[in-house]
Parts: structure tokens; sequence; C-alpha cells
């Protein structure tokens, strides 16, 4: 019978990913809630010396997978990998991070091990030893709850930056594993044959602990100098409505929403922005959202935690001048 | 070049969300359905790699009659033809099994390139179109901002951001590409296009036409149940930042956010 509770860890030039240490934390407690053992998965080159670590967070055994085809990150290279270690041990769970690598990931494994799939998942539960997974759908205008069906592992991705990490332990320690895994070159079909790094140095919005937003009522590409003060003051990533990103004021990659991105900081103050659900579908899962409008009728205000309603151009200077006193 | 659009039909995102007495499925008396926006990135790529370089686009839907609308939809955009998978058993299907009717499909079709979306502004799953790619043995990339396909129609280099920076990524053909909003502005349907899609040939196919066997689709082959739909959680009332004047309302606000909410 299939038994333990597996994630996959996440790794960018050698490092980890925070993203690992979420499902990491999360899959030990499911693990626990299951009476089960956890096991990560570290896939890379040269990587081996990052393992011992996840054990702080609870992993009891890190298998790992050192191969320099499996770094950068491919799909073909970590499908054929997982595919075979998953075919060989059975894991009872397979918990992945929902981030654009673990979506591309999880997608193809779903059709390589033939299971079922919960993507981009906000809470896990363990009922009679099976996972649960809640996941919003129709950009959070329903929340499901879903299971499994004659499909092992039970598979899910998780939703960056909203299960706890946890605090790591120094005195736990994972065994280290070597594993075992044929990786053909003839699977190899896509490369990554470039990287173009942001240099702006800015952190994307969906790892943003904190995220200042501007709309249409920014007005123009020139005003968004406003939400960028207040931004580096607090430690935020600028983002934007899609009408501010199709009148040309802010990049596609700025986006927040359905057609956009999903973010889930712990402060999102969205300025100038009415609410549309298309909108509130990529930040309904923020911890805490501000709202400034000048119109007290925007829907906005019904997600907002703190409402103000007045003209952003006078609230976001004055608000920049006041936060200046808590730092 | 020959390429393949799948296409979904969703309900319009403007539309409102009821969860049916079953709790299990949503009240569809009063949605407007529409091809998943993702999709028509999808279309508009096609078509432009059609302009360049020849060949056929073919659009690939699978759902009830409805879905029809959608494909002479793609078909006035300017694809040459399209192919709707309709039979009773699909009912219920989950991603997975839709994947499997797609790629029997396709198998039989001639194609250098297939579109999907990144994922349905429905169920947001996302995983159609990488679990077809894998059953057809087939590399996929998705999430995909721009595609430049080699002179000679062999290779495909495409640019996928991920968190704080861009891959450039590529693969040899066929393969399977996901799109994401920046790869392309969709065109609209002209009148002419709209009369010529009137006209150019929709096949429809049941699993039996793909050769497949009805048991494995619809509610029963289901691998993820799902259990319960419910609205969404409620949030606790906000609050309404008081004072006189902006400066007034700032300086609340900023000892909320510290006092309070500490997140500042
Ligand atoms: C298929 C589809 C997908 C979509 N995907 C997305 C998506 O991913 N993300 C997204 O954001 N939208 C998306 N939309 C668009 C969405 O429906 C809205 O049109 C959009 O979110 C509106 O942007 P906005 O709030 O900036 O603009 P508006 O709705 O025009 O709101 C501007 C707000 O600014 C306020 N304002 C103006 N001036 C000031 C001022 N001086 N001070 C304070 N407040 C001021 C106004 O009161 C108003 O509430 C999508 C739409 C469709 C159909
Ligand atoms: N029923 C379907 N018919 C045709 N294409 C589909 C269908 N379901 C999903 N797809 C394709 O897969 C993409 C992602 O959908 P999903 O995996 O359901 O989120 C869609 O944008 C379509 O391109």
């Amino acid at each position: 019978m299939a038994q333990g509770v597996w994630t996959i860890a996440e790794e960018r030039e050698g490092e980890i990913r925070k993203v690992t240490y979420e499902i990491v934390s999360e899959g030990r407690r499911l693990a626990d809630a299951a009476g089960q053992e956890l096991t990560v998965v570290l896939l890379g080159s040269n990587i081996k010396d990052k393992a011992a670590e996840l054990g702080h967070y609870g992993a009891d055994k890190v298998l790992v997978a050192d191969d320099a085809k499996l770094a950068p990150y491919t799909t073909d290279a970590y499908v054929s990998v997982i595919t075979e270690l998953v075919k060989a041990n059975d894991p009872a769970i397979l918990l992945i991070s929902a981030s654009v690598q673990g979506k591309d990931l999880s997608a193809r494994l779903s059709g390589s091990l033939d299971v079922g799939m919960a993507q981009d998942c906000t809470a896990f539960a363990i009922e009679d030893g099976n996972l649960v997974a809640t996941r919003p759908i129709y950009a959070g205008k329903a929340y499901a709850n879903v299971t499994f069906e004659n499909s092992w592992p039970q598979m899910a991705t998780a939703r960056p930056k909203l299960m706890d990490i946890s605090e790591p332990d120094t005195s736990r320690s994972a065994e280290i594993v070597d594993a075992t895994f044929s990786l053909d070159e003839s699977v190899l079909k896509t490369k990554v044959v470039e990287v173009l790094k942001d240099e702006s140095g800015k952190i994307d919005l969906t790892e943003a602990d904190k995220i200042v937003s501007g709309g249409r009522g920014m007005k123009g590409p020139e005003n968004y100098n406003i939400l960028e003060e207040l931004a580096d003051l607090i430690g935020a990533t600028v983002g934007a409505s899609r009408s501010a990103v199709d009148a040309g004021w802010r990049p596609h990659s700025d986006q927040v929403g359905q057609t956009g991105k999903v973010v889930s900081p712990n402060l999102y103050v969205a300025c100038g922005i009415s609410g549309a659900i298309q909108h509130l579908a990529g930040m309904s899962t923020s911890k805490v959202i501000v709202a400034i409008n000048k119109d007290e009728d925007a829907p906005i205000f019904q997600k907002a935690d703190y409402g103000v309603v007045a003209d952003l151009f006078d609230v976001v200077p004055a608000l920049t001048e006041e936060v200046k006193k808590y730092l | 070049m020959n390429i393949i659009v799948c296409l979904k039909q969703v309900p319009d995102t403007e539309t409102q969300i009821k969860v049916a007495s079953d709790s299990k499925s949503i009240v569809t008396d009063d949605v407007k359905w529409v091809m998943n926006p993702y999709d028509e990135f999808g279309v508009e790529e096609a078509l432009r790699l059609k302009e360049k370089f020849g060949g056929e686009v073919t659009v690939v839907g699978l759902g009830p009659k409805r879905v029809t609308e959608s494909i002479r939809t793609a078909l006035a955009m300017g694809a040459d033809k399209g192919i709707l998978i309709s039979d009773d058993a699909l009912e219920g299907s989950d991603s997975l099994a839709v994947a499997k009717a797609l790629a029997a499909a396709i198998k039989e079709l001639e194609y250098d390139l297939i579109f999907t979306g990144q994922r349905g502004v429905d169920d947001d799953l996302g995983i159609v179109g990488a679990a077809c790619a894998e059953l057809l043995g087939i590399p996929q990339m998705s999430i995909i901002v721009k595609v430049e396909v080699a002179e000679d129609g062999k290779t495909v280099k495409v640019t996928r951001p991920v968190e704080g920076e861009n891959l450039v990524i590529e693969s040899s053909l066929p393969a399977l590409i996901t799109t994401q909003k920046g790869l392309n502005e969709p065109r609209y349907a002209s009148l002419p296009g709209i009369m010529k899609a009137k006209k150019k040939p929709l096949e429809e196919k049941t699993l039996s036409d793909l050769g497949l066997d009805a048991a494995g689709f619809g509610e029963g082959g289901r691998k993820m149940k799902i259990v319960e739909l419910t609205p969404p959680p409620a949030r606790a009332a906000g609050k309404i930042v008081e004072g006189e004047t902006p400066q007034e309302k700032a300086a609340e606000l900023a000892k909320l956010l510290h006092d309070e909410a500490k997140v500042i």
C-alpha cells in the first residue's frame, strides 16, 4: 500500500527556494496527521549539501537526485526522474508548490503518473488517512474541497505564501539518501538557452510580503512614482490592475488578477482600483487588504480590512510620510 | 506548419457563480459561455504563425454542443477547421480524462505545434495542456509570453517568465505551448470572417469515433473528486479609516497598520 508524504524541493542556481520550506513545513503537518513519514525529493546538480537543512524543517528523509542534467529545471528531466522514483517507492501523498515551476511539473506528472491533481490549493487536511485539499475555483467565487479516488499518490500543489513555514529545529535531522534513477538523454527535448534576470532587484509579486498596486485611478504611468516611494519605504513590490497594464502604463508582469498573477502577501494596498471580480481573483487571499479609493461605493471596500475613502493623490504621499514614524 | 489550438468553453468572467443544491456543481442557468481567454491567445498566435509559415489551424474543443459556438468564433477569427468532441459519457470528466480524449483526437491529425491555455478560468486547474503533451509524448512549455519558430520550421524558442527572471527555452517540434497574457493581443472576428466561418468544416466526434471506451470518462472515471463546493470564506468586516482630512486618514491608517494589523 502507498505510504508516506512526499514533497518536491525547488532550487535555483543551487539555492533552495522559499516555497520549498512552505511545502516541507506543510508536508510535516500532513505527515503527522496521517501518522506517516515525510520525504523530500531534492533534484539538482551538486545539490547534496543542501539536503541536511531540509531535516530542520521536518523531513525524515531527503532523497537526493544529483545529476548535471537536473539543473536548471526542465520539465523533461524532472518528470522523468520523479515518475521513476514515485513508481519505485509508491508514496501516498505528493505535495508540490504552485510556483511557476511547480505548476508546470505537477500538471505533467498528473499525466505521467495517471493521477488526479488539485492545483493551487489554499488549505489541506487529512481525513481517514486521505488528503483533502481546498482550492478556489471560478476566480475565488467558490471554493472546492476535493479528494482522490483510485489515484496514488494523491497529488496537490500549494499556493505560494499561504503555508506557514515552521521554525527550523536544528536538533532534527533527516536521513539523506542518494536516489537511484536513470535519466536518458533522449527524453530531454527542451533546453534553457538563456536566463534573462530582472535586474531591477525587485521581488516578484508572487513572492512579495507587501504589495502596493495602482489601477486606472493612477491616471498615468508618471504617477506611479508615489507608489514606488511608499513601496520602497515599506519593502513592497508595485503591482497593477489590468486597466493600468492594458493602457500601457505598467508591464504585463505587474498585473494582478484572473489573467495576471495570483498573490497572497501579508499586506496588499489597492490604490485607485475599483475591485472588479477579475482583480479580486488575484489578491483575495492576501492577509491584510487596504483600499484607497475616492468612490465609497467601489466594490474593493467590501474586501478591504482598511478602507480609505479619499483622493489617492492626497493620501498616498501622506501615508508615506506617516509610515516613516514607525520604521 | 500545422497548428492545433485546444479550446475550452468557460463561464464569462463576469458571471455570478452560485453553488447548486447538490453542493458539488454550480448553477449554469444564467451562465454566459465564452472561449477561455487564454485560448484566445492560442488562436491568435496560431494565426500569426500560419500567416508567416502557411499551413492550417485546427481548433479542438471538448464539451456539450454549445461549445460549437466558441469554435465558430475561432473559425471567424481565421482558423481553418474545427473539431468538437462531444459525448454524453464525457459529462463530469476530470482534467485527466479530458486530456486523454483530446490526445486521442489530436493523434489522428498532423501537427507541428499545439496551443492550450495555461489554465481555464473556470476550475483554474491548468492541467489539460501538460497532461495532453505527456500522452502525446511531446515536450511542453508552459506559461509562455513569446513564441519564435525558427525559419526552417523545425524548432521553437519561447520565453517563460518565472519569479524574478525570464527563461528562454528551446525545443524541437512538435511541441505544446500553454499561453500566458502578454503573448499577443487577440484579434476580433471581422464580419466577413463571421460569414466565412459558417462554411468552414466543423466535425463532431464521439468517444467511440476516437476508439475510446466510455468507462474511463465522466463522473465515474474521475480521479479527483469534488466533495463539496462552498461560497468563498467570509472576510471579517473591514473598517473605514476615519479622519477629517486626507492627512488625518493617512495618519490613522499608518497607526492601524502598525498597532493593529502589525504589518509595518
Ligand atoms: C476575461 C477578463 C479577464 C480580466 N483579468 C483581469 C486581471 O487579471 N486583473 C485585473 O485587474 N482586471 C482584470 N480584468 C478587468 C477587470 O474587469 C476591470 O476592468 C479592471 O480590474 C479595472 O481596473 P481598475 O480597477 O484599475 O479600473 P476601474 O474599474 O476604472 O477603477 C478605477 C478606480 O479608481 C478610482 N479612482 C479614480 N481616481 C482616483 C483618485 N484620484 N483617488 C482614488 N481613487 C480614484 C475610481 O473610483 C475607481 O474605483 C479582466 C477582465 C476580463 C473580461
Ligand atoms: N474541454 C476542453 N476542450 C478543449 N480544450 C480544453 C478543454 N479543457 C481544457 N482544455 C485546454 O486546456 C487549457 C487549460 O485548461 P484546464 O487544464 O482545464 O485549466 C485550456 O485553456 C484549453 O486550451
